[in-house]
């Protein structure tokens, strides 16, 4: 039994060819069902998203079943190939693990860190429970994914820092004010992005939205979505003494506040600190301001400037991440190791029964009349025979399970104890005798 | 048995400096569990040291500038425990310990000896003098710690070039906030070791003031504080100009118990 992983992504394939491979939420159903009925391919699940279509599955041999996935998917979309055949990358074994605990952490990510496509991932494998394709590999696959995903993200900054605009200006409005509750931010001007930047700001503590706006309706529509209070045009530079944090977002041709104004503003607050965000092009704000002590004033710029080098921070987490990955890896590794020594045990242990419980019935028949405490006895005998035979062996194997040369045992107690045909692992019956195993 | 203590007093501070930048550096919370340790236990010694002198010599041992030296590191830090205790802000201790460190570090730098000391020197007042002056430095020496962190995260809103620092260091307005705190705390201190040196120097000298240079200077390091206060309090001064004042003020500390205590003669200077 292998673990393979079959897919494309955002770092292979054009936004068009994932469209293509894509498979959408209604039509899962019947890709996990036609997957599962490719000869070869046990426990199945798909992926997709809008950055990566990708199947992991276990095969009983990597090579063959790669191959077959990957026709699959190919035929299901009515593709022959050509051009994408270069995009799909298949992975086997602990590659395939690696690349899956890598998606999960998002390190895979085309914006490193971003936390939807553990969602994304949890969706899929849900899919695929529902449709009953995983067993006891894919579902401890993916549990250990998922829990990989949550010790990276508090062990490593992977998602802490800011990577779009208007989350850089919550995290300067925080490297300056600390806490957001009773601040209070101004919009100059109605705009999208300024709409989205205090819809942040509010969702990280702040408490009172002001508006203003050239045409007053506007301000007073979008300071009722805030709960907020539209404030007039003129009196901008007036009000602006009770406002923390500014965000301008005007069409004006001129700035809208000079270095005078502001300084006349600093006075008022009692150097209390302004966070000003100029996302106006032109700039609404004179740069000027800068200068001024306790005004921090960001243009389009300055964020992007801060969004660039979180991004690098977080790569230099993701560094961090991948070493806590290749542990995991080996902690998977070493369990999928110690289930094949399960059946193996079951087998022997089942064995050892059948024929103790046989000749015993051969040898009771032929004794004669015997007392009930008697018989008792000799159940008794020929159950502590097998069990302190067995026991060295057994302990043996489940010790084997952890150490790189632990499969050979297994290959040998099948063969010393003639047990042929591995069974074929598969959910239910795996599960109980796992848990057997265990308690005896 | 003095030097055993004093020796793993300075190993520990040394761990303690050592692991604080490590902290500040690599942010693992594991790395910080160890400063903290290595500061309790430094603390500790350092307690010993003291409680083990002040036994042998019959009072607070802080008579020569190695053994003063040695009760400022162990006043800062006992400061800096209670307020990392009471703030929880651990990147502080990457300034402080390391400022109580180097302290304690030069302290090896001056002869432990003692000259024989006036009688004057056995009254209590000595022990609260003293005690009152080196806490309200300690406090001072934490203003300045953080007035130092906000002046260098300051500097990285403004210029916006988001290096390591602004990662690291806690936001601007609560560095504010805890520079003045700890300003706070340390002028009644200071106000009341001048009080009770006055007292002391009547009983001593018959006067209450003696216009000594380790006087007039402490009223110079008063009366910045003063003024520091004032202007937070009356005309509302914040942000970068108090950081740079609290960081000034340490500097006139500095002088006042270091260099007035060399360089200028006097009754406080060590003989």
């Amino acid at each position: 039994m292998e673990i393979v992983v079959v897919g494309i992504s955002h770092k292979t394939a054009s936004v068009e060819i994932r469209e293509r491979l894509s498979f959408p939420e209604a039509k899962l159903p019947d890709a996990l069902a036609k997957m599962k009925g490719i000869s070869g391919v046990g426990e199945n699940l798909i992926l997709s998203t809008c950055n990566r279509v990708e199947s992991y599955a276990t095969v009983k041999d990597a090579e063959g079943g790669m191959e077959r996935i990957r026709r699959f998917f190919l035929d299901y979309h009515g593709m022959d190939g050509g051009g994408v055949n270069d995009c799909i990358y298949c992975l086997s074994g602990r590659d395939a693990v690696r690349h899956i605990f890598r998606v999960a952490a998002s390190l895979d990510s085309m914006v490193v860190g971003e936390p939807q496509i553990l969602g994304q991932l949890k969706d899929s494998f849900d899919h695929a429970l529902m449709n009953k394709t995983t067993g006891v590999v894919m579902n401890r696959l993916m549990k250990k994914a998922i829990s990989v995903a949550k010790r990276i993200r508090t062990e490593t900054k992977i998602a802490e820092s800011a990577v779009s605009i208007s989350f850089a200006a919550v995290e300067l409005a925080r490297k300056i004010f600390g806490d957001l509750k009773d601040k209070s931010v101004m919009l100059a001007g109605a705009g999208e992005m300024a709409e989205l930047a205090a819809r942040h700001l509010v969702n990280n503590g702040v408490k009172t939205v002001m508006v203003a706006n050239r045409t007053h309706e506007r301000a007073v529509e979008l300071a009722a979505q805030f709960e907020g209070v539209p404030v007039r045009y003129e009196d901008l530079a007036l009000e602006m003494a009770r406002a923390d944090i500014l965000i301008a977002s005007t069409g004006s041709p001129h700035y809208i506040l000079s270095a005078h104004d502001m300084a006349r503003v600093i006075k008022e607050r009692k150097n209390r600190p302004v966070f000003l965000i100029d996302i106006a092009v032109p700039r609404n704000l004179d740069p000027e301001i800068n200068k001024i002590d306790n005004v921090y004033l960001y243009d389009i710029d300055d964020l992007q400037g801060v969004v660039q080098s979180n991004i690098k921070e977080r790569q230099k987490e993701a560094e961090l991440a991948g070493g806590i990955v290749e542990e995991e890896i080996e902690t998977f590794l070493t369990w999928l190791k110690s289930i094949d020594v399960v059946p193996t045990i079951v087998a022997i242990r089942e064995k050892a029964e059948d024929i103790r419980t046989a000749e015993l019935e051969k040898t009771l028949s032929k004794m004669g009349e015997l007392s009930e405490k008697q018989k008792k006895q000799v159940e008794a005998l020929t159950q502590a025979i097998v069990n302190k035979l067995l026991h060295n062996p057994l302990v043996a194997l489940k010790k084997g399970a952890g150490d790189p040369e632990g499969s050979g045992h297994v290959e040998a107690a099948r063969v010393l104890f003639g047990i042929n045909e591995k069974t074929e692992p598969d959910g239910g019956s795996e599960s109980s005798a796992l848990s057997e195993a265990e308690t005896r | 048995m003095s030097g055993v203590l004093f020796g793993a007093t300075l190993f520990f501070y040394f761990l303690a400096t050592f692991h604080y930048i490590l902290f500040l550096i690599s942010q693992r919370e594991s790395i910080g569990k160890v400063c903290q340790l290595a500061t309790i236990v430094g603390f500790a010694l350092n307690t010993m040291f003291l409680i083990y002198g002040m036994v042998s010599q019959g009072h607070v041992p802080m008579t020569n500038i190695r053994e003063s030296l040695i009760f400022f590191s162990w006043s800062i830090v006992l400061i800096y425990l209670i307020l990392e205790y009471k703030w929880k802000i651990r990147v502080m201790g990457a300034f402080i310990i390391t400022i109580a460190f180097v302290l304690i570090l030069l302290s090896t730098l001056f002869p432990p000896g003692h000259a024989p000391l006036p009688e004057y020197f056995s009254s209590g007042w000595l022990g609260i003098h003293t005690t009152l002056a080196f806490l309200a430095d300690a406090s001072f020496a934490i203003a300045f710690a953080i007035g130092l962190m906000y002046i260098i995260q300051e500097r990285q809103l403004k210029r916006k070039s988001p290096g390591a620092f602004y990662r690291r260091l806690p936001p601007l307005d609560v560095l504010d906030e805890l520079s003045y705190r700890a300003i706070i705390m340390g002028f009644p201190l200071l106000t009341l070791a001048m009080l009770t040196g006055a007292i002391w120097a009547d009983s001593a000298w018959g006067s209450y003031w003696g216009w000594e240079p380790k006087e007039i200077w402490s009223l110079i390091t008063w009366l910045v504080y003063a003024v520091y206060l004032h202007a937070r309090l009356i005309t509302g001064w914040r942000g970068r100009k108090a950081a740079y004042l609290a960081v000034t003020g340490f500097l006139v500390v500095i002088f006042t118990f270091l260099g007035v205590s060399l360089l200028m003669p006097g009754e406080h200077a060590f003989r």
